[in-house]
């Protein structure tokens, strides 16, 4: 219970990735979704630092700076689009996305 | 003893950040909390020893992705309640914690089968900031690289996304306005 192991980083990872997958699937906002999918890249940086350091290895740790490098430019990406259709339709809803649809 | 103290109240902290996340119906809220959030995730990886990467986390997240977010939200009506997709609670819970279980034993269940070596070994004489800088610019310096090419193309894209027409909302313009615009070449659709 006091000694801290891998196991116990890896269920608080699987606990924070599965509130982040409770966002991703009753979000509707896209932003809100948005925020989610950074709870999901956080969860896995959390279990690539413990790996690395239980196996005394750097590897995790040069991924999860990678993660990260990805989760910016997602940001930065996918906050553009966002702006541009916010300032076409007026909101961000998922449920506007549809005009697609035959 | 203090590393189990500072682990359990380091997870409640996050856990209930990221919960307070994903079910408030207000927007500032959402980001104030998952800022928070990152913050306290930056302790378990000084807990961990991985001391660059807490410093990083703080500066990248809470700094830049934080800041952008609520440079973002600028743009958006987040006054107005979010409305939620109103389906079944719990399976969308059982859904959430099988696949989180499923994501993690996949990953965990061969290595703990395979009892791996280090491929990298942390050198012990040296500090983490030291060792990570001489294994990034060694082993992994064409995907460092590669990132930043990817960063410069992620910033280049949001500048033009975003930076276009900046004094006009096409939101409160008329169809006809947007659709000269459009013939002018001067707005992306």
């Amino acid at each position: 219970m006091m000694e801290i192991g891998l196991n116990h980083y890896l269920i608080l990872s699987t606990i924070l990735f599965a509130i982040g997958l409770v966002g991703v699937m009753r979000r509707k906002n896209l932003l809100l979704l948005f925020f989610a999918t950074e709870i999901l890249l956080n969860s896995v940086n959390i279990a690539f630092a413990a790996i690395s350091h239980y196996y005394g290895d750097l590897t995790g740790q040069m991924f999860a700076f990678f993660v990260i490098a990805i989760a910016a430019s997602e940001v930065a990406i996918g906050l553009g689009l966002l702006i541009v259709w916010y300032k076409r339709h007026g909101n961000i809803d998922l449920d506007t996305l549809a005009n697609m649809k035959g | 003893m203090f590393e189990a103290i500072a682990f359990y109240l380091f997870a409640f902290l996050t856990i209930s950040m990221f919960y307070i996340t994903v079910t408030t119906s207000q927007a500032l809220y959402a980001l104030t909390a998952l800022a928070a959030g990152m913050i306290f995730i930056s302790a378990f990886f000084f807990i961990l020893g991985a001391d660059f990467l807490g410093a990083i986390q703080i500066i990248v997240y809470t700094g830049a992705v934080m800041a952008l977010y609520a440079f973002g939200m600028m743009f958006f009506d987040t006054t107005r309640a979010v409305k939620e997709k109103q389906g079944n609670k719990y399976i969308v819970v059982g859904m959430s914690t099988f696949a989180a279980i499923l994501v993690v034993a996949i990953f965990a269940a061969p290595m703990l089968a395979s009892n791996p070596t280090a491929l990298y070994p942390i050198a012990s004489d040296i500090g983490n900031t030291q060792a990570v800088g001489m294994v990034l610019f060694t082993k992994y310096l064409i995907p460092f690289e590669l990132a930043a090419v990817m960063l410069l193309v992620a910033m280049i894209g949001g500048i033009v996304l975003a930076g276009k027409k900046m004094d006009l909302s096409l939101s409160v313009m008329s169809e006809a306005d947007i659709d000269t615009l459009e013939e002018n070449k001067k707005v992306l659709s």
